[in-house]
């Protein structure tokens, strides 16, 4: 079981709280009824799923309820960092390096 | 004479603590405190199981959790058996109960041993080879033989009655390990005042001190120290001493599994106390003080019982006063062997021969034995042995060539060396590293925050050792974050007698390539020295490879004693040093962990949470019968007089619309958004416009997916400009508020509106019927009830039974109705003042099936039964419920996908089956030409078939290829005696015009 | 007219005493679920009587009321006496959420010696003192249901959950209660 700093708790807590919810950084199109086909596909079906440092969203549903985003290596598992939603995605430099 | 090997003036057990026991259908008897083997060995039974695949006789090899052979099954009663227990771990209770396993007949005569003759066909890869052709007999023939030929222990085939047990820990600093060095770390991080946890797996902490009879701490006898310790540490408030505990597993972020064993020992353990616990730990510093593990040495018929560790021979003198033998030989590549020689030689036990593999070993231990009369054959190996059910004599030869000899023993004690312990720290992600001076593998790079102390570290003197670990103790304790100001962190000296070397690893002389003799390697799995040779030969490169191959280092001992031995071989036979050969991976657990530990309290009643409305308990009085609807029990149906499920649905759906009925409808999710832009918010996740609903009328709403499909639905009550009720599916109302919450916080943060769940605040009671007006009506306080002041989709706040209420004028049977919401603690009394009320009006209490059949005869959907993940509202003849002037709402999107917007989708429709009398199959497939070829083109499927009563007919709805133009069309549903025919009709079938909701 | 509806609490008739440890129901409370933005918390403190707090895990309590921070923008407000807390929250005007969850919940009191040990059967936050000090309060879960957990004193705490969960929150309590 991960522990997982919740941005909004100021500190970490067990994984059993929480839920993943899918990769972040994906913006909703403003004009989303006007898209194209395959700009909707894009915002939709596609995801990076890479193999290393991966961003991704999480909610702290059992404790203060908030969605938040978090950089996290898919290969050691290890969160490098977590923060809270609506920030910009970091430049985690050479942490974040083999992207 | 009972228990003829005890000897009176060793070990530390009572005498007077006699208790009995049996071992396969035999009585014995032994000291509380012993083991199950302690207490055979004390009665001279060494004898006890077969091994895995030859059948051969085994004894006891081991003294401790690593032991591979000893496998045998307790047997307390009926219900609990357990397979596969090590009779070196069970400790001894007055009455066990304990048989061996995997021989047929019996023990001494088993009739699966013919597999040892048959051994040169039995080598490695056999069964892959063999029984591979004809492919069917796999299952039919070959697999059901092997699997009762082979085999370890039987399963119990009852349910398990024990109770099982978890907990959550917390801790500073987690030793691992209750040996001296364990001790001494946790004795220096408690001083330093941090929070610990000690492990150890033992029923006393003390490790190897229990038989290293010479070593010495703080001025005493090490182990009355570590017993003296273990209580100063257990009287600690912020120490918490497990024994009986093994730490299996090591997860990420230094969360580690620890088992603690708590009946097993026990002859009657109290009825409520746990046979075992869970401990899930997250320890800000792990100490893994995990020790060694001796090695066996690998030589011609190595397995016979009576073969035994060094270490083990000595714990079963120097802890249990046990002799192993009354003339017994040493075989050893190293040096901590000679004490076995030394102290079983002491204690009156003759030593036959100490044959030392080495040329010429030297040091104060060899003056030693030699001082006290034993033999010394260095540069000598033992090439074989005798004795059916027991070694009897061992063939000795000098390693350089010469003259054999035969040597007549009852035991003989190996040692090859240690190999440290380093599963957890493996597990742990940790690198290991090959130490070629020592030939071991140690801890390399860690990558958590652990680190390893004592024998497990490769530190094997019991000074440096107890220095070792309480140095990191300390440090472990500061890197917690704990400093106590004025912390005494222990100086012990400690020094012990006691040699260790390096020793050896792989085949020993007469064991080498190219001789066809049963060196095991393996004893769990019998793989032999040969069988690894042949693994490689047949082109095995990597040591997975060979380990899948051969099985070595499988089964509930995952090769503790055997994985060097294997390695050291295999790398022989490469050509490649071990290091570039590689270790098997080591998983968790350490030791077998029974199903009972990890499933925890999670089972019977606390499975999961089962919940009950309000209501439960009246409808229990009132004879319902219950079906589960996610976690919920609802009511299904209330049988009365004797009726069958048939009967009571179809009474209850005609009361409902001759007159009235009652339901509980509290399980329906509810949430209340409230916020100046709670319209805004409710128009972005419903396709529906809400913005001019008006305060106090309700509208049914569907929620999408951004890929278009329906999500969910429900009905909708505005409270106020902005406060809506919004209403889900019972199994829906989590997700429904997670995906709002989702937008809400992530898409549209700006919104300033709030999600409340009000699913369980609120017990809501249905009234439905042509009665439920003059039902509902003398329980209502200041709400008009009349059709002008209070029409049909509409929602009133105000007092119900004298209580805050919110009834809606709604329908889920397309009747006139109410549901009233009242706070849930009421919902039980206003129940049964509206049943009461019912009654006067020929009422009934309805379940979920009529409410099923009732909404179907309207055609009106169930989200998840009518749809599956893939219906558009269009697709469910809901187009109607789209806002389409409006810009933008989760779903608007996918609705424009070409694929669905498409002709000919799947569409819901009304089927009649041709004789009104045949009811559906919900999931049945639905095809156009029942005489076509399998298989067949299915165009749909059936999503609910009912018998209807009120239409004295069969109903079913359906999803079907392009449904809504095939009106009046004749389509067949395939069935196995033989296709139904049914004709594609309206959704809806009974008040077509929809009149009976104001009726 | 009717009789007025009697009320009936879910753990109606459980508790347990046992050594070091009592499991209790508490009464009946009022309980508001209370959503707002930062610029409306010195009105709403107001109209509440007590400071809502503005760190994670804190509890502000006084009078047998109490505001539980749960969120960002989220508190749960309990009132022992049973006053009525929408009411007093729908006379400020600035920007909020206000909802009754009186009976959404109920709640178990936790107490004795061994109250830390008997949650760590099912909750898995580190409970001792220094990360969950007395006046700590918290949304987890214990076992397969979510909770609020709050310490009221050294070997006190309150668990707050759903109404149909609170069967299950007793049962695994007792259970683990019964294990010493």
């Amino acid at each position: 079981m991960l522990l997982i700093h919740c941005p909004y708790c100021e500190e970490e807590r067990p994984e059993l709280e929480f839920r993943h919810a899918g990769e972040a950084h994906i913006a909703r199109p403003e004009n989303i009824a006007e898209i194209s086909d395959e700009a909707f596909q894009r915002y939709f079906f596609i995801r990076a799923n890479p193999k290393g440092v991966t961003f991704e969203r999480w909610r702290h549903i059992h404790g203060c309820g908030r969605f938040f985003n978090a950089a996290r290596d898919t290969v050691s598992d290890r969160f490098l960092m977590t923060y809270k939603a609506g920030e910009p995605k970091p430049d985690l430099g050479e942490a974040g390096g083999n992207q | 004479m009972t228990q003829p090997f005890r000897l009176p003036t060793a070990g530390r057990l009572d005498a007077a603590g006699t208790v009995s026991f049996i071992f396969d259908g035999k009585p014995h008897t032994g000291l509380a405190g012993d083991t199950l083997a302690s207490a055979l060995l004390a009665n001279g039974v060494h004898l006890v199981g077969r091994s895995f695949k030859y059948h051969r006789p085994r004894g006891i090899l081991s003294a401790g959790a690593e032991e591979p052979n000893a496998l045998v099954g307790i047997h307390r009663d009926p219900a609990r058996k357990t397979p596969n227990v090590r009779a070196t771990v069970q400790e001894l209770y007055d009455g066990l109960a304990a048989v061996s396993q995997n021989r047929w007949p019996s023990l001494a005569f088993d009739v699966g041993a013919l597999n040892d003759l048959g051994a040169p066909f039995f080598s490695a890869g056999f069964y892959y080879k063999t029984f591979m052709w004809p492919r069917a007999a796999w299952e039919r023939l070959y697999e059901p033989v092997i699997r009762r030929a082979a085999g370890l222990g039987t399963a119990p085939d009852q349910p398990d009655p024990d109770r099982y047990s978890n907990r959550f820990a917390h801790c500073d600093v987690l030793v691992v390990g209750g040996g001296a060095a364990g001790l001494a770390a946790a004795l220096a991080a408690s001083e330093a005042g941090a929070r610990v946890i000690l492990a150890d797996e033992q029923a006393e902490p003390g490790g190897s001190l229990r038989f290293e009879a010479g070593a010495v701490i703080d001025g005493m006898p090490g182990w009355e120290w570590a017993q003296r310790t273990a209580a100063q540490l257990a009287a600690r408030d912020n120490v918490r001493l497990l024994t009986r505990t093994t730490g299996f597993g090591y997860y990420a972020q230094n969360m580690l599994g620890l088992v603690e064993r708590l009946t097993d020992h026990l002859a009657a353990p109290h009825p409520e106390a746990p046979r075992e616990r869970l401990w899930q730990v997250r320890a800000k510093r792990v100490v893994l003080a995990t020790g060694a593990i001796e090695r066996h040495m690998v030589f011609p018929d190595n397995d016979r019982p009576g073969i035994m560790l060094a270490s083990a021979a000595r714990t079963y003198l120097n802890h249990f006063g046990v002799a192993v033998g009354r003339r017994v030989a040493v075989y050893t590549a190293d040096d901590s062997a000679y004490a076995a020689a030394i102290d079983l030689k002491k204690k009156g036990v003759e030593i036959a021969a100490l044959v030392d593999l080495r040329p010429a070993p030297q040091g104060a231990h060899v003056e030693e034995a030699r001082g006290l009369g034993i033999e010394v054959l260095a540069g000598h190996a033992v090439t074989g042995t005798e004795g059916r059910l027991r070694v009897r004599r061992i063939d000795v030869a000098p390693v350089n060539g010469g003259a054999p000899r035969q040597i007549e023993v009852d035991a003989l004690v190996t040692s090859s060396g240690w190999t440290p312990a380093v599963h957890l720290f493996s597990q742990s992600r940790g690198k290991l590293a090959f130490n070629e001076a020592t030939q071991r593998f140690l801890p390399g790079q860690y990558v958590q925050d652990a680190v390893s102390v004592g024998a497990g570290n490769g530190t094997t003197g019991l000074g440096e050792a107890v220095a070792e670990a309480l140095q990191a103790g300390e440090k472990a304790a500061k890197e917690a974050g704990v400093s106590k100001a004025r912390a005494k962190v222990p100086n012990l000296e400690a020094g012990s007698t006691e040699r260790w070397s390096s020793g050896m690893a792989g085949a020993a002389p007469g064991a080498e390539a190219g001789k066809k003799a049963m060196a095991f390697v393996d004893f769990q799995n019998d793989v032999t020295a040969k069988d690894i040779r042949q693994a490689v030969q047949e082109g095995m490169r990597s040591i997975e490879h060979v380990k899948r191959f051969t099985t070595t280092g499988m089964a509930t001992d995952q090769g503790k004693t055997s994985n060097l031995h294997a390695l050291t071989i295999a790398s022989e036979m490469l050509g490649k040093p071990i290091p570039e050969v590689g270790l098997t991976t080591f998983r968790p657990p350490y030791t077998p962990v029974t199903f009972g530990a990890l499933v925890g309290h999670g089972r019977g009643a606390l499975f999961e949470p089962t919940r009950r409305t309000p209501i439960h308990t009246w409808a229990e009085a009132h004879g319902a019968v219950f079906e589960d609807v996610g976690q919920w029990k609802r009511a299904w149906y209330f049988p009365s007089g004797g009726e069958d499920m048939h009967a009571a649905v179809a009474r209850e759906c005609r009361t409902v619309r001759q007159s009235a009925g009652i339901f509980d409808a509290s399980t329906l999710g509810k949430i209340e958004v409230v916020g100046p832009d709670a319209a805004r918010f409710m128009e972005l996740m419903y396709t529906n416009p809400w913005q001019k609903l008006a305060v106090g009328r309700c509208r049914y709403g569907i929620m999408l997916r951004e890929d278009g499909f329906i999500y969910d639905d429900g009905v909708v009550g505005r409270l106020a400009e902005d406060r809506f009720h919004v209403t889900t599916t019972t199994g829906g109302a989590p997700r429904v508020l997670h995906h709002m919450e989702d937008y809400l916080q992530t898409e549209f943060p700006d919104l300033k509106v709030w999600l409340t769940s009000t699913s369980e605040q609120w017990a809501t009671i249905a009234v439905q019927g042509p009665k439920s007006r003059d039902i509902v009506a003398p329980l209502v306080e200041d709400i008009d009830l009349s059709d002008e002041a209070m029409p049909h989709m509409s929602v009133r706040e105000g007092r119900v039974c004298g209580v805050p209420a919110r009834l809606f004028r709604i329908s889920f049977t397309g009747e006139r109705g109410f549901e009233i919401n009242v706070p849930a603690d009421y919902g039980l009394s206003v129940w049964e003042a509206v049943w009461a009320e019912g009654g006067k009006h020929g009422a009934c209490a309805y379940g979920t099936e009529t409410m099923h059949v009732l909404r179907a005869e309207k055609g009106f959907i169930i989200v998840g039964q009518d749809t599956d993940g893939t219906v558009t509202p269009d697709d469910a003849g809901l187009g109607w419920a789209i806002g389409r002037k409006k810009k933008d709402f989760v779903g608007i999107r996918g609705l424009k996908r070409p694929d669905l917007t498409a002709p000919g989708r799947r569409q819901l429709v009304g089927l009649k089956t041709s004789d009104p009398k045949t009811v559906l199959e919900e999931g049945a497939q639905i095809v156009a030409d029942p005489n076509q070829p399998v298989p067949m083109k299915m165009i749909g499927f059936v999503t609910s078939s009912y018998w209807s009563e009120n239409c004295g007919r069969s109903i079913a709805l359906a999803l079907v290829e392009n449904g809504s133009h095939r009106m009046g069309e004749r389509l067949h549903v395939p069935m196995p005696d033989g296709a139904v025919e049914v004709e594609v009709v309206p959704t809806v079938f009974f008040d077509e015009k929809g009149e009976r909701t104001n009726g | 007219m009717a009789e007025t509806a009697r009320r009936m609490s879910a753990l109606e008739g459980r508790a347990y005493e046992g050594s070091g440890i009592a499991l209790t129901p508490t009464a009946p409370a009022s309980r508001l679920s209370l959503r707002a933005p930062e610029a409306s918390l010195s009105a709403l403190s107001k109209a509440l009587g007590l400071t809502l707090p503005r760190k994670p895990k804190t509890t502000a309590a006084d009078g047998g009321r109490a505001a539980l921070w749960l969120g960002p923008d989220e508190w749960l407000i309990i009132d022992e006496k049973g006053a009525d807390l929408a009411a007093l929250c729908a006379k400020v005007s600035a920007l909020h959420s206000a909802v009754d969850i009186s009976h959404r919940n109920t709640a178990v009191l936790v107490a004795g010696a061994r109250a830390e040990d008997v949650l760590g059967a099912g909750c898995p936050q580190d409970l001792s003192p220094a990360r969950f000090p007395v006046g700590a309060a918290s949304r987890t879960v214990f076992g397969k249901a979510e909770i609020v957990l709050w310490r009221t004193g050294e070997e006190a705490f309150r668990i707050e959950c759903w109404r149909s969960f609170s069967d299950y929150v007793f049962s695994l309590l007792e259970k683990a209660a019964r294990e010493a």
